[in-house]
């Protein structure tokens, strides 16, 4: 029996100066949790020689908020309401991915209004965490106008959200057996005139920032992560895509409308953070694609199947499903006991903590500056991470 | 390979692997020895190929005294998943590592490590992961108990 | 004879009777006439015209880039100090000189307090150089060139000095990236700058621009001047740390660089010392390649010649400074970051040749006499 429990302070003993006076000495620098580029509280630490990587050290856990211990007293309506803390830029596929998980364990039979209207939602928000995400890599790289670009158009999809929820961020609209409200008369022109805009949007993105070649020249060829590599290191999502592994649970496992309409699989061949960056903008193309599908065609009927006090009892069991957020694939496992409302342990396996760990095995070799590339393009919300 | 037909070829492979009741998802629960044996077999095993490792975790049945692993596995080349269950004792709890056979399992592991306090044998980094190193206590046990914990009003 | 031409000749008479006196040279003669009040009063001038400089063009170049900034990036920038904004820096002015002045535990003191000011003083000393009009030069030394290129490679040690002091390894990384940057780029700025020194055949600031007479050497010599005009800018940019070559800041890199651990006054001045740095350079590049105060002429169009001389010097390099300024402002808000090692490729093995061909390609101009345009006036 050979465990062996270490600590972090172990880890960090600085490496003796080599002994011929040309070698240096290695040192340890934290990246945040305070910094520029953690955008949220993630702890990076390097072990750097000169400016070159050795290794990479993530310390999640600034915003473990014990989600799903909290879970386990609440019923499943509530539970929603936590799943929007998770990765807050796909607050609507994180509701979705509980309801459903919820609907499948207690046999919640929904319509065809309400798939659709979630598919919209879930294509509007990945449309919107896509494009923070372009602004946050511009940003990342230094070409600060970007961020400010994308957060211009994403407020459009945001006011979009704000009427018919009521809320911008923190959604908590998909409920098991619906959705919270039914959508306005004029959502659905309004999002035809939001997609008319958005088409020459994405491609004045492309003449921003995509074909400057300074960009390219950063993205290109650095943190390549082949296919292999990234279906064992646990990626899923846009990161698992540009390797070259076409895994998109919307394709593989239709669920609300998704098996109706017409879209592609964007898909990378090298793995490298250019891959990863072209991915999503073909991602937000593909959304759009879907959306413009579905908009004509929502089915009339009530956008809930439940009352609102109806008891939600999930029989007992051990229940997976899971859901393509905008990063990855968000599984949702719920254990019932059978006798009480609140389910026995509820666990979700997000996609980021997975994707956080490639960033160890991405990152040696490269330069401090290829490290913000690569955790730009791997797209962290660094909530979803610690839950 | 449907539901049925991968559960039977499973059986074939480990003759103690039972069909696991009350799920939507295909699932089998194993008894702890020769785990690593066994997951080595569905990753290689043409027929399985269960080469992704979606999620690992635990759960905690207190009342009967066993700590329950599980594994959700997903093959890239089939399209199939699997979930495996594994109970182990609750008291001196220990379970083989499988970061051998998935990398990601390291990462998982040491998750269930800091939040079940469950060791992995041959772990090779096994650390707390989200609370500090000095942390007493492994929070998502049903009998965690903190002085800054809350009582929910019945 | 016309009111306007009237005034042209004034101007032109005026000019000619000022030419090349530096306040330098009139501080010199007061003293040689035995007037001491008038010396003292030249000298005054010049240190209080240089402190205002300072000053006000830091303002104005912050206020500047604020604007631009925003409607860049589809927005308004500062709307609520005074009028559009306007005296929006002076608020943060005064807010940066109220501000706790933190020097951290572990830093080397001294050198800590004397990096922003070494930074600064770099910057200041080339002011004075600089040729804004015919009459308006602090001092024209004959090796004006030299001493700019000397002097601003100076700044380079307040940046060292104050990422090595501050313990932080964030400012040492900068530092060090700082380091090699600048010293790497002066070579190329060097040789774009001795393109122009064969032209004119002198260091002096003052004959340099007086050379440009007969046209600006950016598109005078086939090209070679307009190439080295390219090379100069890109050199400049890296050199005064902007963005697409801001890595010793790197702002989502290494938190602040050479500046993390500054704050209040010291910051300030650092921040100051990266503006006036942008306006010497863009000064130096008006100067070298855009005829300085030279008006803007035309071959043989006596009217609009004329006319254009009607503008004061002031304003002609003003002007043309303002348009270098602008461009690499407009760098700024538009590429991303190269990275460190990208930065060196780029300046040893891309710049760097091109520089040295094309400072050939200059002596060959300048030898054989190669110049397109016939010179208009000797």
């Amino acid at each position: 029996m050979t465990v062996r429990v270490r600590t972090l302070d172990e880890l960090l003993t600085p490496p003796a100066a080599g002994s011929s006076a040309l070698s240096t000495q290695e040192y340890f620098v934290n990246m945040g949790p305070q910094h520029p580029i953690a955008h949220g509280s993630l702890r990076l630490v390097l072990r750097l020689d000169g400016e070159t990587v050795k290794e990479v050290i993530p310390v999640p856990g600034f915003v473990h908020r014990g989600i799903e211990k909290m879970c386990e007293k609440l019923n499943p309506r509530q539970i929603i309401h936590l799943t929007d803390r998770l990765d807050y830029l796909s607050a609507v596929m994180n509701n979705w991915g509980v309801a459903k998980a919820v609907e499948k364990a207690a046999n919640i039979e929904t319509n065809g209004r309400i798939e659709t209207i979630r598919t919209l939602m879930s294509e509007l928000q990945r449309i919107q965490s896509h494009m923070l995400w372009w602004g946050v890599l511009g940003m990342d790289l230094g070409a600060y106008t970007a961020f400010l670009y994308a957060f211009r158009d994403r407020e459009i999809i945001s006011e979009l959200f704000e009427e018919t929820i009521g809320a911008r961020l923190t959604m908590n609209y998909v409920r098991p057996g619906g959705v919270m409200f039914d959508i306005l008369p004029d959502f659905q022109e309004k999002v035809k005139k939001l997609l008319k805009y958005l088409g020459p949007i994405i491609d004045e993105y492309d003449t921003l920032l995509s074909g400057n070649v300074i960009l390219q020249e950063r993205l290109r060829n650095v943190g390549v992560l082949d296919g292999k590599k990234a279906v064992a290191l646990g990626c899923t999502g846009p990161v698992l895509r540009a390797s070259g592994v076409p895994l998109d649970l919307r394709k593989l496992t239709p669920y609300g409308r998704y098996g109706d309409v017409e879209f592609n699989v964007a898909v990378g061949s090298k793995g490298d953070c250019w891959d990863r960056y072209y991915t999503r903008m073909e991602e937000i193309r593909q959304s759009m694609r879907i959306i413009e599908q579905l908009i004509d065609s929502i089915p009339e009927g009530p956008v809930n199947v439940l009352r609102a006090s109806a008891r939600i009892s999930i029989p007992e069991g051990t229940y997976y499903d899971q859901i393509e957020t905008a990063r990855g694939v968000l599984g949702v496992m719920l254990v019932s006991d059978g006798k009480s409302p609140s389910p026995y342990r509820v666990h979700f396996r997000s996609p980021n903590f997975n994707n956080l760990w490639a960033v160890t095995a991405l990152a040696p070799g490269w330069r401090i500056a290829d490290i913000i590339t690569i955790q730009s393009s791997l797209d962290l919300v660094i909530p979803d991470i610690d839950r | 390979m449907d539901a049925q037909a991968l559960l039977q070829a499973i059986t074939g492979v480990n003759p103690a692997a039972q069909e696991r009741p009350n799920t939507n998802v295909p699932a089998v629960q194993v008894p702890v020895a020769g785990l690593h044996a066994f997951l080595q077999v569905l990753r290689d095993d043409p027929r399985f190929s269960f080469d992704f490792l979606l999620d690992h975790t635990a759960i905690d049945w207190m009342a009967d005294g066993k700590f329950e692993l599980v594994y959700q596995l997903f093959s890239t080349l089939h399209g199939h998943t699997l979930m495996v269950g594994v109970l182990i004792e609750r008291e001196q709890p220990l379970a083989p590592t499988v970061s051998d056979l998935w990398p990601i399992a390291e990462w998982q592991e040491r998750e269930v490590y800091d939040l079940f306090g469950i060791p992995y044998d041959d772990h090779p980094d096994l650390r707390r992961l989200f609370l500090e190193d000095d942390w007493t206590g492994y929070p998502l046990r049903k009998d965690y108990q903190d002085k800054n914990m809350l009582q929910r009003p019945q | 004879m016309t009111a306007t031409s009237l005034t042209y000749f004034a101007i032109a008479a005026a000019q000619g009777a000022f030419k090349n006196v530096t306040v330098s040279e009139r501080t010199a003669q007061a003293f040689a006439d035995g007037s001491w009040i008038l010396a003292i009063v030249y000298i005054v001038v010049a240190l209080g015209g240089l402190a205002a400089l300072v000053t006000l063009s830091g303002l104005v170049l912050i206020y500047v880039e604020r604007k631009l900034a925003a409607h860049f990036q589809c927005r308004l920038g500062p709307m609520r100090v005074g009028w559009h904004g306007i005296f929006q820096t002076v608020a943060d002015a005064v807010k940066l000189l109220l501000k706790e002045d933190v020097i951290p535990e572990k830093a080397d003191k001294a050198m800590h307090l004397l990096a922003p000011f070494l930074s600064m003083m770099a910057t200041v000393m080339v002011l004075g150089v600089l040729p804004y009009s015919p009459i308006l030069q602090i001092t024209d030394i004959n090796i004006g060139v030299l001493f700019v290129t000397a002097v601003s490679g100076f700044g380079v040690m307040g940046i060292l000095l104050g990422g090595w002091s501050s313990n932080n390894k964030w400012s040492m990384v900068g530092a060090m990236r700082a380091g090699a940057q600048i010293i790497s780029y002066e070579i190329s700025a060097t040789l774009a700058l001795l393109v122009v020194v064969l032209f004119s055949g002198s260091l002096s600031l003052a004959e340099i621009v007086q050379s440009q007479d007969a046209g600006w050497w950016i598109w005078r010599a086939n090209g070679v001047g307009f190439v080295s005009f390219i090379i100069f800018v890109i050199a400049v940019t890296a050199e005064i740390n902007r963005t697409p070559f801001d890595i010793p800041e790197g702002e989502s890199e290494l938190a602040a660089g050479f500046h993390t651990e500054y704050s209040g006054l010291r910051f300030s001045f650092f921040f100051l010392a990266e503006f006036i740095n942008m306006f010497v350079v863009s000064g130096m590049t008006a100067t070298l390649f855009l005829g300085g105060w030279m008006p803007f002429h035309i071959g043989a169009w006596a009217g609009f010649n004329g006319f254009m001389d009607l503008i004061p010097p002031v304003l002609w390099f003003t002007g043309k400074t303002s348009v270098v300024i602008f461009l690499i402002m407009w760098f700024r808000w538009t590429f991303p970051r190269l990275r460190v090692d990208q930065l060196m490729y780029l300046e040893w093995k891309v710049l760097l040749p091109i520089g040295f061909v094309n400072l050939f390609a200059a002596a060959v101009v300048v030898l054989y006499n190669l110049y397109p345009f016939p010179i208009l006036v000797p």
